[in-house]
């Protein structure tokens, strides 16, 4: 049975409502909160994981040195770190962790359990995977100069390394629990986080109790959680409507959420906001032709990003325009300047029309090729249909294949294709992760389009080592006219994220990455 | 007899044989593997040392015919293996799935044969007359409907007609028979609907097959009291076929739980089926079709006895 | 030699016969209309370009999620693609797959069967062997493993590897009833004597063997077409079939199609329909067939 009809306008509203917060009541504690999560983790290692699937599986069983202020994001506040320095020269960082933390089977957390972690992520022991222990490289020495003391050294000057510090991904474990066995973490759970782990039927459902002594005083407010694992999302649409799940962390589509907000009305709390991933064309420079940079700039003018961004924003969760750095985010290129790029143009009939005559001048007037992409429904195919359609307009015939993901990965790996769908998952803005597809194939080998050009690579390190703000936005900016011009690669469009949750929950707080906010130590219920 | 069955099941040997090294060998041939998925199936950016020494670690790196060989052996042994995706052992990922695809498999065959025998045989009965035609078209339609559609319109139609779901998680039907069985009584109608038909159908021919014989006609001629006792001893022998159908839909409604699953959202050995093919997890595929392939040779064996054992007419030297 | 032609007449009047086709339509009703049901897909199928309204690959965002109406009659998908085209367009992709894989599937069936009658001994023991390797798969087991497996290779847009793995599994299905079917002619003494007396064992297949087995061979082959597209749907849908953009009935049910049920339930009734009415008609074909050709039913 239908509730009252709200229909677009009542999404808006809400989100409104969710942005400016209506936080004026106090907290009540108890109550179970069940979610649903749409993938399931393969291990519960969060240093060798790059899916969100781990973090909202894992997350509120652990805590970390500090973590992302969503209040106020992209600041940082503390997590274990209750007081932190940075030396001027940005040398050296010094945590000053809490005191009389413990982890859930009883044992002290010290600043040697930090130690140990952070080790194994910038040099893992054999037989141990740490999927960004690049990242960690710049790290000389980490000193302990008492229990609640963690100092690190650097070697080089690295601008996002407080960021680094407050990535989810660097869940801390207990020392004991790793010179144990390395592997442990993957599939014991020992955390000082604000839940207890309770059970993992596989397949089914994760849950976790309340931890008692979590040292932050008064949190949690819930008694436990319960995370269902729901891979269709059909069913999981059907178990929000029909309450069975109270929310669903990573993010919906249009389509869904007006699905929702239709058959639940106000029962249902819409937030959304930019999304830290995008969906970008790169063209395979090894193979002919497209490694005349003629027809690769007229394949990318062919697109028109604005005026489909409006019918795909309504069907998927593709929709801002961007160019290398997320659209809203401090380093993003301004609109003004971004129109001047190839492929962003708002006149779009003009940038077909050089588009054919750049096809025809390289002599690829009647092009063919087969579009590489991966076989999910969100946003993938949506992409495809379109970037299929937009190349029939210049008269460019393409054959649209699906993959699933690992020949999807195997293929682009081998360089067997012509034009791939690629994607880029950041779970924070800092440009030097997300410029590093972009760079050199012989430095950055998950580069799809296999180009190595060194000027790209000197602007590159160039910004890594920047301190200046506004310099390294300038430097920023000559990277993407570089990339653009030269049409190696380029993103399509960023994606939009709306989160569902049902009124009664309160306290969980919106970012603009999925990866974000999954400890769940402030959320409670209004019931 | 055990001669017969022991042959039988001497013969199992080279067909899971065949079985063992077509499967091995097709999912070689599959690009793409599982650590790539693992570590950047999410745009990681991890180093190709770390991803080389995953493969090692999961012997993906030695030559086929090894790992031929060590998977031979420990299927030998029994051991199937770990899952190359979580690293659990293959018989703990199926065997707290399997419970629940066996249940949703044997309600369906229950519902199917409850309504099956008594649909197909009133249709031969009542051969070419219009009940003949209306059961034919239920029955033909039964095979025609896609069972994930037919699932797709039940969970729809629940939904935003009763606005009742059922639950999302499984219990067992030993701790809360309610929760359970309003669980699984969609995913049994929407599979078994088509065993139902294929079961409907075959009841129906081969009893129009018997009825025909001559001993039919006799006993016609002679009156009604012969025909209720030989129509009797007619739908005992109509049920034989009856049952080689029933045994052998059995295994093909794995096929059917592997779409039905994906839409109802159960945690069955179907969707683990799907899961493991798309992340090229190869030993827990392949614990999986050796698991079903042993089924499936098992229920012909023991079809083919109850054969034996329901026809004096069937001996097997 | 000549005969004594006084009381016979030179040649004798052939006996009046009804066409097959008229006896048909008169002893199975429900055959002839699903003749009629096929004949009309496969019309669309071929004649698509004429039939369909529109492009069905023609994107328009501004009439996304249109309810059917004059100007669509099945409404829009969520592309703003008219759903009647695309059901069209679909049926040919059903037809080419469905009648190709089970051509495939059960003309190799049956040539091993009567191979496996004829020759019997070792030759028959290792084909089935072969085909009881086969047969332990089930349907969609062994398609999701050779659509993944086979590298893919496209003609005229349809995938090589979905007929592979559609085909193989009808192939030991039809292998066996064809044997069996074979086999009761075998037993027969005129083949003996036609091989005594030195007949090339071809011309004992093709002259003897194989008319008997015709019959199931057709019947197998109408019923196989309906599951192969049944099975190209059921693929399809699980993202394992024909990929996007190609309009395909089983794709056109899977990705995001149910999200939108409340808004546009026609996107996931039409194709759903389609399907079952094409599988339905084939089914029902395939047993008016069987019906009309097996002597034992002849009243």
């Amino acid at each position: 049975m239908r509730t009252s009809v709200l229909g677009f306008l009542g999404a808006f509203a809400f989100a409104f409502a969710g942005a400016t917060g209506t936080h004026a009541q106090s907290p009540k504690r108890g109550g179970t909160l069940q979610f649903a999560i749409s993938a399931e983790t393969p291990h519960y290692d969060c240093h060798g994981s790059d899916t969100y699937a781990t973090l909202h599986f894992s997350a509120p069983f652990y805590s970390t040195l500090l973590k992302f202020n969503l209040d106020k994001y992209p600041e940082v506040m503390g997590d274990l770190a209750q007081s932190w320095t940075v030396a001027p020269d940005l040398m050296t960082y010094t945590f000053k962790l809490h005191p009389g933390v413990k982890f859930h089977d009883g044992t002290p957390l010290t600043s040697a359990d930090v130690k140990a972690t952070y080790d194994r992520l910038r040099n893992p022991p054999s037989g141990v995977v740490s999927t960004r222990q690049a990242t960690f490289g710049d790290i000389g020495t980490i000193e302990t100069p008492d229990a609640n003391t963690v100092v690190f050294k650097m070697k080089a000057v690295n601008a996002a390394m407080l960021e680094h510090f407050a990535s989810p991904w660097n869940c801390i474990y207990s020392a004991k629990d790793l010179a144990a066995d390395p592997n442990a973490p993957k599939i014991k759970i020992n955390g000082s986080g604000p839940f207890i782990f309770v059970e993992h039927v596989k397949g089914s459902h994760v849950s976790g109790k309340r931890n008692e002594s979590y040292f932050k005083q008064g949190l949690p407010y819930l008694d436990g959680f319960k995370g269902v694992f729901m891979l269709q999302a059909a069913a999981m649409l059907n178990a929000l409507q029909g309450g069975q799940v109270l929310a669903e962390f990573r993010g919906i589509s249009p389509a869904e959420r007006d699905r929702l907000v239709q058959a639940m009305g106000d029962k249902i709390r819409i937030e959304e906001s930019s999304w830290t991933l995008n969906l970008l064309v790169a063209f395979n420079v090894e193979k002919k032709p497209f490694d005349d940079v003629r027809v690769r700039k007229a394949l990318l003018l062919a697109i028109d990003r604005w005026g489909g961004s409006q019918g795909l924003s309504k069907i998927s969760t593709l929709r801002s325009v961007g160019g290398v750095i997320r659209p809203g985010s401090p380093y993003a290129t301004p609109e003004a300047d971004l129109v001047k790029l190839p492929g962003f143009s708002k006149d779009i009939n003009a940038s077909r029309a050089e588009a054919r005559r750049l096809l025809a001048e390289a002599g690829a007037s009647n092009l063919k090729f087969t579009l590489h992409n991966r076989n999910l429904a969100m946003p993938y195919t949506p992409a495809g249909i379109f970037l299929v359609d937009q190349w029939r307009q210049i008269g460019v015939t393409v054959d649209h294949k699906q993959f699933d993901t690992a020949p999807y990965l195997a293929t682009m790996n081998a360089g067997n294709h012509e034009v791939a769908i690629d994607f880029s998952n950041l779970f924070m803005d800092e440009p030097s992760l997300g410029l590093a597809k972009y760079v050199s194939f012989k430095r950055a080998p998950e580069n799809r389009s296999r180009a190595n050009d060194d000027e790209l690579d000197k602007l590159y390190d160039a910004q890594v080592r920047e301190r200046d703000a506004n310099k390294r936005k300038e430097i920023i900016r000559a990277f993407e006219t570089r990339l653009f011009e030269q049409a190696y690669q380029q993103p399509l469009l960023w994606w939009h994220r709306i989160v569902p949750t049902h009124k009664v929950v309160m306290g969980w707080k919106m970012s603009p990455s999925h990866n974000l906010g999954a400890d769940l130590g402030e959320v409670w219920l209004d019931q | 007899m055990l001669h017969y069955t022991l042959n039988r099941l001497l013969l199992m040997i080279p067909t899971l044989f065949g079985v063992a090294v077509l499967v091995f060998f097709m999912l070689r041939v599959v690009p793409g593997d599982v650590v790539e998925v693992k570590l950047r199936g999410d745009g990681g950016a991890v180093s190709q040392e770390m991803i080389d020494m995953e493969r090692k670690r999961l012997g993906l790196d030695k030559p086929l015919l090894n790992q031929f060989a060590d998977w031979m052996v420990g299927l030998a042994t029994l051991d199937l293996g770990k899952s190359m995706w979580t690293d659990r052992p293959v018989s703990e990922e199926i065997g707290t799935r399997l419970e629940l695809s066996l249940q949703v498999a044997i309600m369906a065959t229950i519902i199917a044969v409850l309504i099956a025998i008594p649909l197909g045989t009133t249709a031969a009965l009542l051969r070419d007359t219009w009940v003949d035609y209306l059961v034919r078209i239920i029955t033909i339609g039964g095979l025609s409907i896609p069972s994930f559609w037919f699932g797709m319109l039940i969970m729809l139609g629940l939904l935003y007609f009763s606005g009742w779901l059922p639950p999302i998680t499984f219990t067992p039907i030993y701790v809360d028979p309610v929760a359970n069985l309003t669980q699984l009584i969609w995913p049994a109608l929407a599979v078994g609907y088509r065993y139902c038909a294929v079961t409907a159908r075959m009841i129906r021919s081969s009893l129009l097959e018997v009825l025909s014989e001559d001993y039919i006609r006799t006993a016609r001629a002679k009156g009604v009291f012969e025909r209720l006792v030989v129509s009797r001893h007619a739908l005992r022998n109509a049920l034989l076929p009856a049952i080689t159908v029933i045994g052998l839909e059995f295994t093909f409604l794995i096929g059917g739980l592997v779409v039905t699953e994906q839409v109802f959202n159960l945690n069955g050995i179907g969707k683990l089926f799907v899961q493991s093919v798309s992340r090229n997890d190869f030993t827990l595929i392949q614990g999986m079709v050796m698991l079903i392939a042993v089924f499936y040779v098992f229920t012909n064996l023991v079809i083919d006895l109850l054969y034996a054992l329901f026809d004096p007419r069937i001996r097997y030297g | 030699m000549t005969m004594a032609s006084s009381t016979l007449p030179a040649t004798l009047p052939a006996p009046r016969r009804r066409s097959a086709i008229v006896d048909f339509t008169w002893q199975q009703p429900l055959g002839a209309v699903s003749f009629v049901i096929i004949f009309a897909m496969m019309f669309a199928g071929i004649f698509s370009a004429w039939v369909a309204p529109y492009n069905p690959f023609d994107i328009d965002f501004a009439s996304i999620l249109a309810p059917p109406s004059p100007e669509h009659w099945f409404g829009t998908d969520a592309y703003g693609r008219d759903i009647f085209s695309r059901i069209i367009y679909g049926s040919r992709t059903a037809l080419v797959i469905g009648f190709t894989s089970s051509l495939v599937g059960s003309t190799l069936g049956a040539i091993l069967g009567v191979a496996s009658a004829y020759f019997g001994g070792r030759i028959d023991d290792w084909i089935q062997r072969v085909m009881d390797v086969l047969l332990a798969f089930p349907i969609i087991v062994l398609a999701l493993v050779v659509v993944a497996a086979v590298r893919s290779a496209v003609f005229f847009g349809i995938d090589v590897n979905l007929i592979i793995a559609i085909a193989i599994p009808i192939l030991p299905r039809v292998e066996r009833v064809v044997r069996a079917a074979a086999l009761s002619v075998r037993v027969m003494p005129y083949v003996d004597a036609a091989r005594a007396a030195g007949y090339s064992n071809a011309r004992i297949i093709f002259r003897h063997m194989t008319p008997n087995v015709v019959a199931p061979y057709l019947i197998m082959l109408t019923a196989f077409i309906a599951q192969a597209i049944l099975a190209e749907a059921s693929l399809s849908f699980l993202g394992l079939g024909v990929t996007e953009p190609t309009p395909a009935w089983g794709l056109m049910l899977s990705g995001n199609a149910a999200d939108f049920f409340d808004k546009a339930p026609w996107m996931i009734l039409f194709p759903g329909i389609a399907i079952s009415l094409a599988v339905f008609a084939f089914n029902l074909f395939g047993d008016s067939l069987r019906d009309y050709l097996d002597p034992r039913f002849k009243v």
